[in-house]
């Protein structure tokens, strides 16, 4: 312990002055505290049941190799063989991980770009605002499920929409170097309307008095909301790029729909799916792709929380 | 291969990224889904005390159809019907989703399951029974009626008899006859008929094959047959089950073939359905395709002008005695309450009266395995595909019924279609391909 606090640490000081005195805690009444430990306990142990206890036991059953018959002990142990041919032999796998960060990558440059556009046009009361809310935002109630069967309609090769109008043959389905776009033009079609109405309800929580005051000081709106609105929303800010990479990462129900996440289509979520819910039942394999995913997962959740509580102690 | 494109995600976005604990609950969700899924399978309903069979008697009846799915299902409830009707046996129907059904299989056989369920000949029936999941049902064999193949394809690798079949469909290359007299095309018999009769549809502007593979397993009945018409039966039954090498000069052979013919295919296989293929080659655009008999389902009044024949002999040291025509039926599984209730219902599913029971109560009749069967309800398509599969000397079942399930849907189903991608990289697909096979099959 003693080394620790020979090490000069200028931020963690006045930190430590800001946090809660404990002695409140012990202030509370009996009943109070029964009530914290009770909503303290019972989602903890949810937690832990259905969240790190199946997630551990994911990480143990990825170091076997197993089909689902018969008892636990017929489990074969193979050590880190899945992880191996996952990286060595399985083609879906490296494709997949490209395809997580493109679906990432391009979430964050259209329709949440878009959605804000949206949201800030639709502010200003025009007439219609509530139809065009409306119908940018249906989409969003839609399932993905749905979403996919719709665009089909659209994208099929030989009767779809597209080829018909344009009269054009483009396999936008089936040939790989275009569906994973033509998968993230249809998401996006959803995403636009979801961030939409998250800056939209963040636009009208906004005091008018900060529009107001810009204005006075001469800014034109462009510069009002780079300036002043936009940074006023930080928390609606947080929110976005929370859903946005969580959007991006569970990128399933769509390729699922179209082909199974299949032939261009590869993302991690629907690999584990192939291997693990379908007809086949590689417990082992799957499982070590789940594994992989949650490692991802877990890298952008630190980054994320370090972002954050780095914020905290600043402010 | 390449990880170079990870750089194409931004770096204000990393900084900033959270990962979502959502993500890590889906993988796990995954695994409890099939869990879910089997429980879902499993009907409820106690013991009941009584005796095995006959009147006061329950037997549970899993069905892979969902009411309301159409013909199928209608057969299928008749069926159990008409078994308590004779036997006095009450039937307790669980009738389930098709899919949901497959896919859950394994923990379903390994819950609660019911007494007899619907499944298919082949490897996974195979499977099932090395595992102890179904039981031997070699004490309710012969089956009046049913054949010698049939009996084949319902014994397991130990020599016992696991399945009961109730009907069969062939695969087979579908036409319309009236375009084909309009052009005055005939069946080829020969290699050499074959290849003249495509170019002369070429050169008419008509498409030789419809061809769609966006479900990945239509294309697998195109690798059947042409491995089956180019190495014999015998070898490809011996590769669907782990014993040959797939990157051996027969499966190279196999595909190349396969990358010769893709031109008298339709393009852009990847992106079409099946339905859509056959609704190509009911336009009249294609002027034929290689599918099951199912492809009628999706032609709609075209469907009475539908002809077909085998698939022609590639080889002539082979021949073209051989073909894809999987067997439905029934199983008893292992865990089932109620074995002997399950063991004399499967040997009357086998019987002609349970065919005919199925076939006089829907719109579409299948095929009865059963000779005793009546063909009364049959149309022509269907007298004809009982003659065809009568007259074949060795009948498969399909792929991904014929090899593991894990193998055909992980392994099988990318690698063919990357082939379609790419007919050229044929050494290295199948390389690709017995890399993974040896990892599965161990």
């Amino acid at each position: 312990m003693a080394h620790i606090d020979e090490a000069p640490q200028p931020t963690t000081q006045p930190s430590r002055a800001v946090a809660p005195p404990q002695g409140r805690e012990k202030k509370l009444p009996a009943r109070d505290r029964l009530t914290v430990i009770v909503m303290v306990t019972i989602p903890l142990l949810l937690v832990l049941g259905l969240v790190w206890v199946p997630a551990l036991l994911s990480v143990v059953l990825s170091f076997g190799k197993w089909n689902g018959f018969g008892d636990l002990d017929t489990i074969e142990w193979v050590g880190f063989q899945n992880y191996h041919d996952i990286v060595t032999i399985y083609p879906a796998f490296w494709p997949a991980i490209q395809h997580n960060l493109i679906w990432l990558g391009f979430l964050f440059l259209i329709p949440t770009v878009l959605g804000m556009l949206l949201a800030v046009v639709l502010d200003r009361e025009m007439r219609g605002s509530r139809f065009y809310q409306t119908a940018f935002y249906m989409p969003v109630v839609l399932s993905l499920a749905l979403i996919g069967f719709i665009w089909q309609l659209f994208y099929s090769r030989d009767q779809g929409l597209i080829n018909q109008v344009f009269g054009t043959q483009v396999d936008w389905y089936g040939d790989p170097g275009i569906n994973l776009w033509a998968v993230l033009v249809a998401t996006a079609w959803r995403h636009t309307g979801y961030i939409m109405l998250i800056y939209l309800a963040g636009l009208k929580g906004i005091d008018a008095s900060l529009r107001e005051a810009a204005a006075v000081d001469g800014a034109n709106e462009v510069k009002t909301f780079f300036n002043v609105i936009f940074p006023v929303m930080r928390p609606i800010n947080m929110i976005v790029v929370v859903i946005v990479v969580i959007e991006s990462l569970r990128a399933f129900d769509l390729v699922w729909v179209i082909n199974k996440g299949r032939n261009g289509l590869e993302v991690i979520g629907a690999l584990v799916a192939q291997n693990v819910i379908g007809e086949a039942t590689r417990y082992g394999f799957g499982s070590a792709l789940a594994v992989i995913m949650m490692l991802i997962s877990s890298v952008f959740i630190t980054i994320y929380l370090r972002n954050v509580f780095r914020e905290e102690r600043r402010g | 291969m390449s990880l170079s494109r990870s750089s194409a995600i931004p770096r204000s976005a990393l900084t900033t990224m959270a990962a979502s604990r959502r993500s890590v609950l889906r993988g796990m969700a995954l695994s409890g889904l099939a869990v879910g899924g089997a429980n879902m399978l499993a009907a409820c309903g106690g013991d009941s005390g009584g005796p095995a069979t006959g009147s006061g008697a329950t037997v549970k009846f899993g069905i892979n159809e969902a009411e309301g799915s159409g013909a199928a299902y209608d057969r299928l409830k008749a069926i159990g019907d008409a078994y308590a009707k004779e036997s006095g046996t009450k039937v307790a129907l669980n009738a389930v989703d098709h899919n949901t059904f497959q896919e859950s299989i394994s923990t379903y056989l390994q819950g609660t399951p019911d007494d007899v369920f619907t499944w298919f000949a082949g490897f996974r029936m195979a499977q099932f029974a090395e595992n102890g999941l179904i039981t031997d049902l070699s004490d309710q064999w012969p089956i009046d009626g049913l054949n010698d193949s049939f009996k084949q394809a319902s014994t397991a690798p130990d020599g016992k008899q696991y399945f009961v079949p109730i009907s069969y469909y062939p695969w087979a290359v579908f036409y319309r006859k009236s375009v084909w007299e309009k052009n005055g095309w005939t069946p080829p018999e020969t290699n050499d008929d074959f290849m003249a009769l495509m170019d002369e549809m070429k050169g008419k502007g008509v498409t030789p094959f419809a061809f769609g593979d966006k479900d990945g397993w239509p294309a697998m009945g195109t690798f059947d047959i042409l491995n089956m018409r180019l190495n014999g039966f015998d070898f490809h039954m011996s590769l669907m089950a782990g014993d040959e090498q797939w990157d051996g000069d027969e499966v190279k052979l196999v595909f190349d073939t396969w990358r010769k013919l893709l031109p008298y295919h339709q393009e852009d296989p990847l992106g079409r359905t099946w339905q859509e293929a056959a609704t190509a080659m009911g336009k009249g655009e294609c002027g034929m395709y290689l599918l099951g008999t199912f492809v009628v389902d999706a032609l709609g009044e075209n469907g009475d002008d539908l002809d077909f024949f085998t698939f022609p002999e590639l080889d002539s040291s082979i021949g073209a005695d051989a073909l894809d025509a999987p067997i439905d039926g029934f199983c008893v599984a292992a865990a089932g309450k109620n074995q002997e209730a399950g063991k004399a219902m499967a040997k009357w599913l086998g019987s002609a009266a349970a065919a005919d029971a199925g076939n006089d109560a829907a719109d579409a009749p299948f095929i009865a395995a059963n000779s005793g069967a009546s063909t009364s309800t049959y149309s022509d398509l269907q007298k004809k595909s009982a003659e065809v599969v009568g007259a074949a000397a060795n009948i498969a079942q399909f792929m991904d019924r014929d090899t593991n399930a894990d193998f055909a849907n992980t392994v099988m189903i990318p690698s063919i279609q990357d082939f379609l991608k790419n007919p050229d990289d044929i050494d290295g697909i199948t390389a690709s391909i017995q890399e993974q096979a040896s990892s599965i099959f161990g």
